[in-house]
């Protein structure tokens, strides 16, 4: 293949990894920038929501033998709910009663991190274990055909990020959020029940990265160790693109999902990950804050 | 009690407890006597981490960075430049030393959650490192480092399971002797004072910068000589020394021990090496139990074992 067919290959790769990392990193994002906490287990969400795909769409098809398509829209809806469930509980049952202090809900976070994965471990086995993708059709590209299915990921992830952005923008929910953000004590007064605005954005941030995950795990096998690269990743994205900006998360996650997508199949994947740190560390050199982010006062 | 005598009586304290270990070692069986060299490396790690976390409040996510640096400067240093141990031992704490600076200047430009991130990356990225020249690291894989019979000229089989009990048993004794005169000087009560006000500190004159860099340096050393350690006297190096999952153990050792307290992390390392040993013969999912002990401890017990005693007790005095 010619050098302009195989970037076009890249770049395709890149956009589908940059997708997938928005949408990973959107629900970081909004946890860390409405309540503050950084979730350290925020990966192993994104990893619960692959396996959970991989449980639904195998009963589905055992059990209602159901098309691959179907099935597949089974794992879609189950998976981002059986996430956000265990996400819910998290947050009622611990983060609550650390009264969302930094630096005790990231040892909690991490702590979660180990039980989430272990637990997993435990029961779905330490196997990789595939999930077939809703169809398999092939577009034509003229110098090679590609997946039809990672295409329809890029726009599917693109439309939850502008429902998102909606949201967050022209509703009365991301008015509260936005409220909430800028001071929870004012809110409170004005007699927006924060608590219940804290739980449901952990829930949601935890469904975003399952909903990612259910979308790329077609390409890829549910296993019980794939929950670090995406946390990495999103946190690279968070901290180039500013903690807290959703505009710089988007930015961020286009500019290193693309470069990552190139170099991993120009070079490899591990040289990828190591210049996106090192990215981190020019970023902060000069911007401390992050491409988007407000400096703290 | 003046101030003289509560200062000699707290070295005192100090010092008997290498002591009292020195006189155990006879008498417990050859298993605990190896898991007792371990522990007591594994601890001057946690040592250092305790410098940052419980004096300072800085809270890294990477530390496993500057324990593998002693490792594999270490271990390298042996196997390809062909260095004798103390020569090696050095190589590997400069490494340590050097990279901890390094990353301390990148990342003490940041505070708070971003200061954790971004030593979690930079140590995540050292990790990708050692995995990317596996022709020379040997991956995942490892490699063996041989074990020398002299230190810098005088006869030390080091072969010998009670020759490397007392040299760990020394090395943590110059550590934590050094942990305590820190913590004792003027500059352990900036560290204390950085972690209570930052602000303040600022107004008193002190750059919080300067200091939270030495405490950042110190710990990287420290991790170093545990490193640079582990390496010479228990013959292998690997790269799962560099995980994160080492840079939490540090946590984990010193909340459970009691962060800010200098027989912490000594205290948190024998008690998780332990548990861990206990509980991984009877589950392989025995990572599960570290995260329950660290919701458990953030939750119920955030001072840990001396850092509660210290409280409950008005053990003040107790550095």
């Amino acid at each position: 293949m010619d050098f302009g067919p195989y970037l076009l290959l890249a770049s395709l790769e890149g956009a589908v990894m940059a997708a997938v990392l928005a949408l990973t990193a959107l629900g970081l994002s909004l946890v860390f920038g409405v309540m503050r906490v950084v979730n350290v287990a925020h990966g192993e969400f994104f990893m619960l929501g692959a396996v959970s795909a991989w449980w639904a769409s195998s009963m589905a098809t055992n059990i209602a033998s159901a098309s691959p398509a179907l099935a597949f829209l089974a794992a879609l809806v189950l998976a981002p709910l059986i996430t956000g469930a265990v996400a819910f509980a998290t947050d009622r049952f611990v983060l609550r009663r650390l009264d969302y202090q930094p630096e005790a809900t990231i040892v909690a976070t991490i702590g979660l991190l180990y039980i989430i994965q272990q637990s997993v471990l435990m029961s779905f086995g330490p196997d990789a274990r595939p999930v077939a993708a809703p169809f398999n059709w092939r577009v034509d590209l003229y110098w090679f055909g590609y997946s039809g299915y990672k295409l329809c990921v890029i726009v599917i992830a693109l439309s939850v990020l502008l429902l998102a952005w909606l949201a967050l923008t022209r509703t009365r929910a991301g008015l509260i959020m936005r409220a909430t953000q800028l001071d929870p004590d004012m809110a409170q007064a004005f007699g927006i029940p924060v608590d219940k605005v804290y739980a449901g954005v952990f829930t949601l941030g935890a469904m975003l990265a399952a909903l990612s995950a259910v979308l790329i795990v077609p390409t890829q096998q549910a296993h019980y160790l794939m929950g670090l690269d995406p946390l990495l990743m999103s946190f690279i994205v968070v901290i180039v693109g500013g903690l807290g900006s959703l505009r710089g998360t988007l930015v961020a996650a286009l500019l290193i999902g693309m470069s990552d997508g190139i170099i991993s199949v120009f070079f490899s994947p591990t040289l990828a990950k190591i210049l996106a740190t090192l990215l981190v560390a020019l970023v902060l050199v000069f911007r401390p804050q992050g491409l988007f982010g407000v400096k703290p006062r | 009690m003046t101030s003289t005598v509560k200062n000699v009586l707290v070295v005192a304290l100090h010092a008997m407890v290498p002591l009292a270990l020195y006189f155990t070692y006879p008498w417990i069986s050859e298993y605990h006597q190896n898991n007792l060299g371990r522990i007591l490396i594994l601890a001057i790690y946690a040592s250092g981490y305790n410098l940052l976390l419980g004096y300072t409040g800085l809270l890294s996510l990477g530390h496993a960075l500057y324990l593998a640096a002693g490792l594999y400067g270490a271990g390298l240093a042996t196997t390809v430049l062909g260095f004798g141990t103390l020569g090696a031992f050095l190589i590997g704490v400069l490494s340590a030393t050097l990279l901890a600076s390094l990353v301390g200047a990148l990342a003490l430009r940041t505070t708070g959650v971003a200061f954790m991130i971004v030593t979690l990356m930079f140590s995540q990225a050292g990790y990708l490192t050692i995995l990317y020249f596996n022709r020379i690291t040997r991956g995942d894989e490892g490699f063996v480092v041989p074990r020398g019979d002299s230190i810098g000229g005088l006869p030390a089989d080091i072969g010998n399971a009670d020759t490397r009990f007392i040299i760990a048993l020394i090395l943590f004794a110059v550590c934590t002797a050094l942990a305590l005169l820190l913590v004792q000087s003027n500059v352990g009560r900036v560290w204390r004072a950085l972690a209570d006000n930052e602000e303040r500190v600022e107004l008193l004159g002190y750059s919080p910068t300067h200091y939270k860099f030495l405490a950042f340096v110190l710990s990287g050393l420290m991790a170093g000589v545990a490193g640079a350690a582990y390496a010479l006297m228990f013959a292998y190096v690997g790269a799962s020394f560099a995980t994160i999952q080492y840079s939490i153990f540090a946590l984990l050792w010193v909340l459970v021990g009691g962060a800010g307290v200098v027989l912490g992390p000594l205290l948190g390392t024998g008690i998780m090496f332990y548990l861990v040993d206990y509980i991984s013969e009877l589950t392989s999912a025995w990572l599960m139990f570290v995260g329950i002990a660290l919701i458990i401890l953030v939750m119920v017990a955030p001072r840990g074992v001396l850092g509660t005693l210290r409280h409950k007790l008005d053990w003040h005095w107790l550095p």
